[in-house]
């Protein structure tokens, strides 16, 4: 390795620890993971919670959920030492370790609860469009309706039963997914900054706190860019979650600061140190301060003050786009900042982000945007829009509740 | 189809899928997954062996003292007695199977020799340790024979 | 196991046709012992490493020893390393500690007699911990600890995600640029499967570092044992270290 390469260094580390292990790329997975978890939080308030105001984002909730759900694997992959081995861990999967068993929890996640949910809910519609459209995308929803085009009101009626009991068992799922990327972190024995029964918790709501930023967000953008009105209930209904998410979010991590704090371990020093210089910016400042203290007094203002609908549009838009940043700080901060003090306790040292590197800053966004391009996709072929097919969606046919 | 799972059709082709990439996924683990997997532990047993075929580079004392004795018994009582030979002769493996192939280090008779006897804090006290001082840069072995250090230079 | 069984999983073996590697090992399931070199039977040993800090002297021929007879990569890339701790006023919570180049070309005079504080050495290496947090962690079964006791690498199903390295509380672990995969201190197992030393072990020239056999009951490591009071690193993470070491200050981390 060349010496100019070797990150620059404080104290002691043992040798082996000079190479930093974990990328930029395994920051995104967390984020995207928790994206999805939240995402889907989200889309089972309308399903499963009969929030009504929120089904306008449904659909798009699913498919957002999709979407990143398909690229969060990819930086675990590229970040591989030998990415062709990969299969291993479906066919001799190590019981007792949480990344193994993560392989499982995704294909389950992915399978068994999103799949399945979308194809439920489109059934209908891909029946439909199987019998208008023509040639290729003909082709291609036929395929989807498995030779099946029974869509009489008794197989909608099953549709919609078997979508809300799998929406069920994806909410327990959705936890599972994500607390178990919190878990892959919390289990580290051997990382004090990692090693937290907390871990799997702070993991799971900063995930809701993000997926529902993150739907917000699709919801307005895709409103403007189709020149619709975005519907304020929705709106302030997902704006009222998201306070409630975060609320539990910043009791949960203050709780987890003052335990480590109050109980202030042999690496205690070493971190408060750590938090002090090197993670000043990342934690402080854009994790607690701008991605968490901010939205959560623009969303509690918006409470307490009746704004115009203008004003909240866009107090709403920044309050999501300020929680996406802080929850990417705060992935930051788990990944990247538990290898920046050394086992020993006695050093510290720096990551450098490079550009274009297998694991540097070109690819991480690219991979943040590769989501957006499937989704994209999945809107132009499974368009989620309401007035388009008012009848279509047993949710939206209204169950009676 | 008749009965209440005349409407579950979609359903029931969904379930086969499942099952359908469940068989194929159980034969793809069967056809990829070595045999004697998990045999001992979970891990391939035939990693075990894989371990030790590495060529060694150290023939271990026993094969230097094999040929030559003499070296061994001059050594005998002294303070390096038990010090192995390639510790400071080199990795000797080759020279072990075959003495034409390698030939032994002959060490530097001084900058070696402070490679442990220079003047440390962190050594032991009681480790014999000289400062810059001694001997004035005159080679160690002018007084100290290295097979046998307390007994003079080497005859 | 019963005879019926044996010849069961005899005929079933020539069935399999199973070739090279996967033979030979095939050939100890019907046994029934774990058996890697001719000779050697890893349920007859229980291997572990005892390090004297007393005698220690920095002299760095062991990591020396370990690069060549392993191969390690050049560079900031070890399985066995020497630090050097200077403690000031004998007690501290954050003693001086360096490894210039893991103290492969020695340790160079940083200090003065007579200043108060107490220096040592300490050779570290993976601790073969009987329950190794990094066989946790690895999600394939690509390390692993072997019925004798020693924590080894299958690099060839080895994914590279590095986790290991993460769980590894000692530092013992890093990734092999050449490979792409995890490397670290086998205990030179293609010597002591061959009845030799390891190579740190061979060329120590105190007796610092002792390889040692707990299932050995004629190894001298007993009665060291018994007389000696020894201790391993970071007990409280009671990863069940099989390094054990003689003067141990409480300031090594």
């Amino acid at each position: 390795m060349d010496p100019a390469a070797l990150p620059v260094v404080q104290g002691f580390l043992y040798p082996n620890e000079a190479e930093l292990q974990w990328s930029i790329l395994i920051v995104l997975y967390p984020f995207l993971t928790g994206l999805v978890a939240g995402a889907f939080i989200l889309a089972s308030l309308a399903r499963v919670f009969n929030v009504h105001e929120v089904r306008p984002t449904y659909r798009l909730a699913l498919l957002s959920a999709l979407a990143f759900l398909i690229v969060a694997p990819l930086p675990l992959q590229l970040h591989l030492g030998h990415p062709e081995r990969a299969f291993e861990m479906y066919l001799t999967p190590h019981t007792t370790s949480a990344m193994a068993m993560f392989g499982f929890v995704y294909l389950w996640y992915l399978l068994a609860v999103l799949l399945l949910e979308i194809w439920l809910d489109y059934r209908k519609s891909i029946v439909l469009w199987a019998r208008e459209k023509t040639g290729l995308t003909r082709r291609f929803y036929k395929l989807l309706t498995l030779g099946v085009d029974d869509i009489g009101p008794e197989a909608l009626d099953l549709d919609d039963r078997a979508g809300r009991f799998i929406t069920i068992v994806g909410i327990p799922s959705a936890f599972l997914l994500h607390g178990y990327v919190g878990f892959i972190f919390g289990s580290i024995k051997a990382n004090p900054w990692w090693s937290t029964p907390l871990m799997p918790v702070v993991f799971l709501f900063s995930a809701i706190v993000s997926g529902i930023a993150l739907v917000l967000l699709v919801y307005m953008a895709t409103s403007a860019l189709r020149g619709k009105a975005v519907d304020m209930a929705c709106l302030d209904t997902i704006g009222r979650y998201l306070l409630y998410a975060f609320l539990v979010d910043f009791a949960v991590e203050t709780l987890d600061l003052a335990h480590r704090m109050y109980e202030a371990d042999e690496s205690f020093k070493s971190l408060d140190f750590m938090v002090r210089t090197k993670l000043y910016f990342s934690h402080i400042v854009v994790q607690i301060v701008l991605g968490m203290f901010v939205p959560i007094a623009i969303l509690g203002l918006v409470q307490l003050v009746k704004l115009s609908e203008r004003a909240r549009r866009g107090l709403y838009a920044v309050a999501a786009a300020l929680t996406l940043i802080g929850i990417f700080a705060m992935r930051w901060n788990v990944v990247i900042g538990g290898q920046l003090f050394s086992k020993s306790f006695l050093g510290y040292t720096t990551y450098k982000l490079e550009l274009a590197h297998r694991e540097g800053l070109g690819p991480a966004i690219l991979l943040m945007l590769l989501p957006f391009l499937i989704l994209w996709v999945l809107v132009k072929l499974f368009p989620p829009w309401e007035e388009e097919d008012e009848a279509i969606s047993p949710v939206r046919a209204g169950r009676p509740s | 189809m008749n009965g209440p799972l005349r409407h579950a059709r979609h359903l029931i082709r969904v379930a086969a899928l499942f099952v359908g990439l469940f068989v194929v996924f159980l034969f793809a683990k069967a056809a990829l997954v070595p045999k004697d997997f998990g045999l001992y532990g979970h891990y391939r047993p035939s990693a075990l062996a894989a371990n030790t075929t590495r060529e060694l580079s150290y023939a271990g004392r026993a094969a230097c003292v094999d040929c030559h004795s003499d070296v061994e018994e001059s050594r005998k009582g002294s303070k390096h007695a038990r010090i192995g030979c390639e510790a400071c002769h080199g990795p000797l493996a080759r020279h072990a199977a075959d003495p034409g192939a390698q030939a032994p280090v002959k060490p530097d008779p001084r900058a070696f020799c402070l490679g442990c006897h220079a003047q440390n804090v962190a050594r032991p006290a009681t480790f014999k340790q000289v400062d810059a001082e001694h001997a004035q840069g005159e080679p160690c072995s002018t007084c100290h024979g290295p097979h046998a250090p307390e007994k003079g230079p080497k005859p | 196991m019963s005879e019926s069984r044996r010849d069961f999983l005899a005929s079933a073996g020539k069935l399999l046709l199973l070739t090279g590697p996967a033979a030979l090992a095939f050939d100890f399931v019907v046994s029934g012992r774990a058996q890697v070199a001719p000779g050697y039977s890893a349920r007859e040993h229980w291997w572990g490493m005892l390090i004297d800090i007393e005698v220690c002297i920095g002299c760095g021929k062991c990591v020396k020893a370990c690069k060549e007879e392993n191969g390690v990569p050049e560079g900031p890339y070890f399985r066995t390393w020497v630090e050097r701790y200077h403690v000031a006023g004998g007690v501290s919570e954050h003693p001086d500690v360096d490894s210039p180049n893991g103290g492969l070309d020695g340790f160079r005079e940083r200090y003065r007699a007579g200043d108060g504080a107490k220096s040592f050495f300490v050779p570290k290496l993976c601790n073969h911990c009987a329950t190794s947090p990094c066989v946790q962690v690895c999600p394939v079964g690509a390390t692993f600890e072997s019925p004798d006791g020693v924590v080894l690498v299958d690099k060839d199903y080895c994914l590279g995600c590095r986790y290991c390295v993460q769980a590894c509380p000692y530092g013992c672990r890093f990734i092999d640029p050449r490979t792409n995969t995890v490397d670290k201190c086998s205990l030179c197992y293609h010597r002591i499967t061959k009845g030799l030393t390891t190579a740190c072990c061979e060329v120590c020239p105190t007796g610092a570092r002792q390889l040692v056999d707990l299932k050995d009951p004629k190894d001298p490591v007993h009665e060291f044992l018994r007389t000696h009071k020894v201790q391993v690193l970071k007990p409280q993470l009671a990863t069940g270290s099989k390094a054990y070491y003689n003067g141990l200050d409480g300031s090594v981390r």
